[in-house]
C-alpha cells in the first residue's frame, strides 16, 4: 500500500480512486484532522498556531507571506512521505487568494522535483475522457509497490 | 488562550457521495443507520457523513458502497459532523470545501461510466489521456499571424 499524494488535496474523485485500487490518498483532511484532534491552546479555525508558519520555513523562505509557510506546515510533511502523485492540472476549484495560488504552485513544483512515480491529467470533459482517466489512473496504482 | 479539548478524539469522519440514478441519500442513510454499529451518521443534501471508530467507518464504508459501486464516492473529513467550526447551521451560507466537491460532482458521471465500462474492458487496453504538460499553447507568433492575415 503505497502513500499517493493527490492534488487538488480535496479531491473526492482523486481521494476515492486511490483508496478504491488499494493505496492510502494523502490529502489535507488527513493533517487537518490530526490538528483538530489534537488537545492544546485554542486557535480557531483550524488550530493552525503560529508555530506552523516557523515550520513551514522548511518549505518557503522567510519572506514569503505567513499564509504560504502555514499552508506547507499541513502539506509539506506529506509531500515528503509520499511515495506517488497524482495531479490535476485543469482544478479550477483549488484557487484561492496570494496563500492558496502561491501554495499551490509550490506545492506542484516540489512534487515536480521530487523523485516519484506520478501522473499528470485534466478532469474528464466527457464519457469517453471518463474511461481514459479511470483507466490511466487504475493503470498508474496498480503499477506501484503493495498494490492490491 | 483557552485550553483547546477536542470532540470525539481518535475517531474518524469521511463522507460518502451519492451520484447514482438508483440510490438517494435519504436511502443510503436509512440503510446505514440499520447497520450502523456506534458510528454517528448525518445525512446532508450529497450523501452521508460518517464519524466513528477507524474499522467501524471503514466497515460501514464498505457495506454502503456495496449498494452502488460505481456511484458512491468516499473522501475523508477532518472535522467532526456538526463542528460549530464548519458546520453551516452557525456560519450561514455553503461550508467551506463544499464548492470543491460541488464542481467535481458535476464530473462524477464521467468518472462513474469509466468506473463501469472498466468491468468488462481491460485499462491496459485502452490509450492514455492526452498529457496536459505536452498540451501546446498558441504563441504568440501564431497570434500575431493571425491577427495580420488578409480577411478572405
Amino acid at each position: 500500500m503505497a502513500k499517493v499524494f493527490i492534488y487538488p488535496t480535496t479531491s473526492l474523485i482523486l481521494s476515492d480512486l486511490v483508496a478504491r485500487y488499494g493505496h492510502t490518498p494523502l490529502s489535507s483532511a488527513i493533517a487537518i484532522r490530526e490538528r483538530v484532534q489534537t488537545a492544546g491552546l485554542e486557535s480557531v479555525p483550524l488550530q493552525i498556531t503560529p508555530e506552523e508558519p516557523k515550520k513551514g520555513l522548511k518549505w518557503a523562505a522567510v519572506e514569503v507571506p505567513s499564509g504560504v509557510r502555514g499552508r506547507m506546515a499541513l502539506y509539506g510533511p506529506m509531500i515528503e512521505s509520499c511515495e506517488a502523485a497524482i495531479i490535476i492540472n485543469d482544478a479550477d476549484l483549488a484557487f484561492g487568494c496570494m496563500g492558496c495560488a502561491r501554495t499551490n504552485e509550490l506545492i506542484k513544483f516540489l512534487i515536480r522535483q521530487k523523485e516519484v512515480p506520478k501522473i499528470d491529467l485534466n478532469y474528464p470533459k466527457n464519457e469517453e475522457d471518463g474511461v481514459k482517466f479511470v483507466a490511466a489512473i487504475k493503470r498508474f496504482l496498480k503499477g506501484l509497490e503493495g498494490a492490491k | 488562550m483557552t485550553e483547546y479539548v477536542p470532540k470525539n478524539p481518535g475517531t474518524i469522519t469521511k463522507y460518502i457521495v451519492v451520484e447514482s440514478p438508483t440510490v438517494t441519500a435519504s436511502e443510503l442513510a436509512i440503510h446505514a443507520y440499520e447497520i450502523a454499529e456506534g458510528a454517528m451518521i448525518k445525512e446532508t443534501c450529497f450523501g452521508l457523513a460518517i464519524n466513528g471508530k477507524e474499522d467501524v467507518v471503514d466497515g460501514l464504508i464498505q457495506k454502503l458502497r456495496a449498494i452502488d459501486p460505481d456511484h458512491i464516492f468516499v473522501k475523508d473529513r477532518g472535522f467532526v459532523p456538526g463542528d460549530p467550526r464548519r458546520c453551516r447551521a452557525n456560519l450561514g451560507g455553503a461550508r467551506p470545501g463544499f464548492h470543491g466537491i460541488e464542481y467535481e460532482t458535476t464530473v462524477l458521471p464521467y468518472v462513474s461510466h469509466g468506473l463501469g465500462e472498466l468491468r468488462s474492458r481491460d485499462a491496459e487496453g485502452i490509450p492514455a489521456p492526452q498529457n496536459p504538460l505536452e498540451t501546446k499553447k498558441l504563441d504568440v507568433y501564431t497570434l500575431k499571424k493571425l491577427m495580420e492575415a488578409p480577411e478572405s
